[in-house]
């Protein structure tokens, strides 16, 4: 991989990152599949940056799903943001950072409009102050959540106790980085790097002691595509996008997928087990999947946090393999248990996918 | 140029995705549908910037303009700044709003979307649920969603969630005040609208169809347009 050359192209999609004071949007997805990713992207802003960071109760959906399927109209959903704007407004905060890629890249086409058509953004106005009262002020700053812990990356690394490094060769894993399509590829000047070689991700693998596995099909869709994976008469679509991805990157043999869409990491953790079922395919080594991290678990991880508090028990692709690779502890006993540490059984064992879990 | 051309560029996202393509097909190269269905963007653009009224009709009945993802990879790649996936919402907006959709099998799955995510959206205030994601409507899920789906509160609660509570947090219960709001905004800005039409079309082809249809998911009409492909869509028919 020429990296002079992608720094070259990663210099010219720099992007302003507000420092404190984000006013936090949460994702649909990641509250279903991955709730532990958004506990942990506050607590690491909260505990280890001492960082500002509000969440307004009365927030809800963007829309963004609604409308990326077509039920829900463009004006409604640029109403819909136009009310998250206001709670921001009447909470006093100017920097605006989603968890959701979907609802980043419906923030920015939305902005966008505005900026070519003026009058757009004043019949919302208009349209919000008769279906709420509300008024608003567009942020100051709009950042996705893995923006901010791009930034913050050497501060979680200056903390980390554990380094992306294979305990038992001493050399550095190796990752696959896979970047949401709505995060930049809709507009390459709001993301890190641009759309063609993002460096968001990057930076916190190379940072961290990991190196970066540049493979073919690196920028493909992992296949949600809204409509195509919601009706269950289109999954096709969405398996067929994840199988290419997975066959394109398994002879480079990744120790892990990150993401940092919502979406992403539960698709590239599903499908690998539906593939198994399917065609008994796995992608790791002796029967293993290739485990997939959120990058607010991958940070976790690192800084000593427990996998069981990360949510790492509810992939369907065990992690344990990775944890073991880094050396990082963890209680096998403790995975399937209840707050009070109580047992709620566990999950059945696929038929070929290989799922670690206590007997 | 016709009417449907004229309704189509009445929309922003027309404008804004719609310059002046030369029909080089790296759309079609980039797209992840292309590869799957029997679709290119290079056409449905061509079509467009041709301004026949009458293949836009063609268009806006057909299965074609339901293929995309809406990933928006062909916007990254179009050397002439055009975005495909920008225009398709905007033909999908028009097919529903006439109801051409229901002339499609692809278009038809709206009446499921809209019977799940978009009514989701009003009575819970987010795009999905954990209590309505069930794990027999999503085999792909695996056994850890049938183990998590089966002990919900227990495992949102390990995971830090507040779920079904008041106040800020994972997957909280947003007050009926807000979900008010948003009501509001639907019925204000055209999604009560669509929604209506989306029911309204989608009645009339299941009556001319002669499969039943109620309010619920639970009917033959919504259980045929979510799981049937009558036809190989991934082929020239």
């Amino acid at each position: 991989m020429n990296i002079e050359g992608k720094r070259n192209i990663w210099a010219t999609y720099q992007k302003e990152i507000a420092g404190d004071r984000f006013f936090y949007v949460r994702s649909c997805v990641r509250q279903n599949f991955f709730p532990g990713s958004e506990k942990t992207f506050l607590r690491i802003m909260k505990e280890e940056l001492k960082k500002e960071v509000f969440e307004h109760a009365a927030h809800t959906t963007c829309s963004g799903i609604g409308y990326h399927t077509d039920v829900v109209p463009f004006e409604t959903a640029m109403t819909m943001v136009a009310r998250q704007f206001a709670l921001m407004t009447e909470s006093g905060y100017e920097n605006f950072t989603t968890s959701c890629i979907t609802s980043f890249g419906l923030y920015a086409e939305i902005l966008e409009t505005w900026a070519h058509f003026p009058e757009v953004e004043e019949r919302i106005r208009q349209h919000l102050i008769k279906a709420t009262g509300r008024t608003f002020i567009k942020p100051a700053n709009l950042s996705h959540a893995s923006d901010v812990i791009f930034k913050f990356r050497k501060e979680i690394g200056a903390v980390s106790k554990f380094r992306l490094v294979n305990k038992y060769t001493g050399k550095p894993l190796q990752v696959v980085e896979h970047i949401g399509c709505h995060y930049s590829k809709m507009f390459p000047n709001k993301g890190v790097g641009g759309a063609e070689y993002p460096y968001v991700l990057i930076g916190m693998i190379e940072d961290w002691g990991g190196e970066v596995i540049d493979y073919p099909e690196r920028r493909h869709c992992c296949g949600f595509g809204f409509r195509q994976y919601l009706v269950q008469a289109n999954r096709g679509y969405s398996i067929a996008c994840s199988k290419k991805k997975f066959e394109s990157m398994a002879p480079y043999k990744p120790d892990f997928i990150l993401t940092n869409c919502p979406g992403c990491p539960m698709f590239l953790d599903r499908w690998q087990y539906a593939l198994s079922e399917m065609e008994g395919i796995t992608y790791g080594e002796n029967g293993l999947g290739i485990p997939v991290l959120t990058y607010e678990e991958l940070a976790g991880m690192l800084l000593g946090y427990d996998p069981w508090d990360l949510g790492m028990q509810v992939h369907q692709v065990p992690v344990e393999p990775l944890l073991d690779k880094i050396g990082i502890p963890y209680d096998s006993q403790r995975k399937f248990l209840t707050i009070d540490g109580k047992s709620m059984g566990q999950p059945e064992s696929p038929s070929f996918l290989k799922f670690y879990q206590h007997e | 140029m016709g009417k449907l051309y004229e309704k189509l560029a009445e929309d922003v996202r027309f404008v804004e995705g719609l310059k002046a393509c030369l029909n080089c097909g790296t759309c079609t190269a980039i797209c992840p549908a292309a590869e799957f269905y029997n679709y290119q963007p290079r056409k449905i653009v061509d079509i467009l910037q041709n301004r026949d009224d009458s293949q836009i009709e063609e268009l806006l009945k057909s299965d074609t303009i339901w293929y995309c993802g809406e990933c928006m990879s062909c916007v990254t790649r179009c050397p002439r700044g055009n975005a495909p996936g920008l225009l398709i919402t905007v033909l999908r907006s028009l097919s529903q709003e006439l109801g051409y959709f229901t002339e499609s099998e692809k278009g038809r799955q709206q009446l499921a979307i809209k019977r799940t995510v978009g009514e989701w959206i009003l009575k819970y205030g987010y795009c999905l649920y954990p209590s309505q994601i069930l794990p027999e409507m999503h085999p792909e899920q695996g056994p850890i969603w049938e183990w998590e789906h089966e002990h919900i509160t227990a495992v949102m609660e390990r995971l830090g969630a507040n779920y079904m509570k008041t106040g800020p947090g994972i997957l909280r219960k947003i007050p009926q005040e807000d979900l008010d709001e948003i009501q509001r905004i639907f019925d204000e800005t055209g999604a009560t609208e669509r929604f209506r039409k989306i029911e309204e079309f989608s009645a009339a082809k299941a009556q001319e169809m002669k499969l039943g249809l109620n309010e619920t998911l639970d009917n033959d009409y919504i259980r045929h347009i979510y799981t049937s492909n009558t036809k190989d869509h991934t082929k020239e028919s």
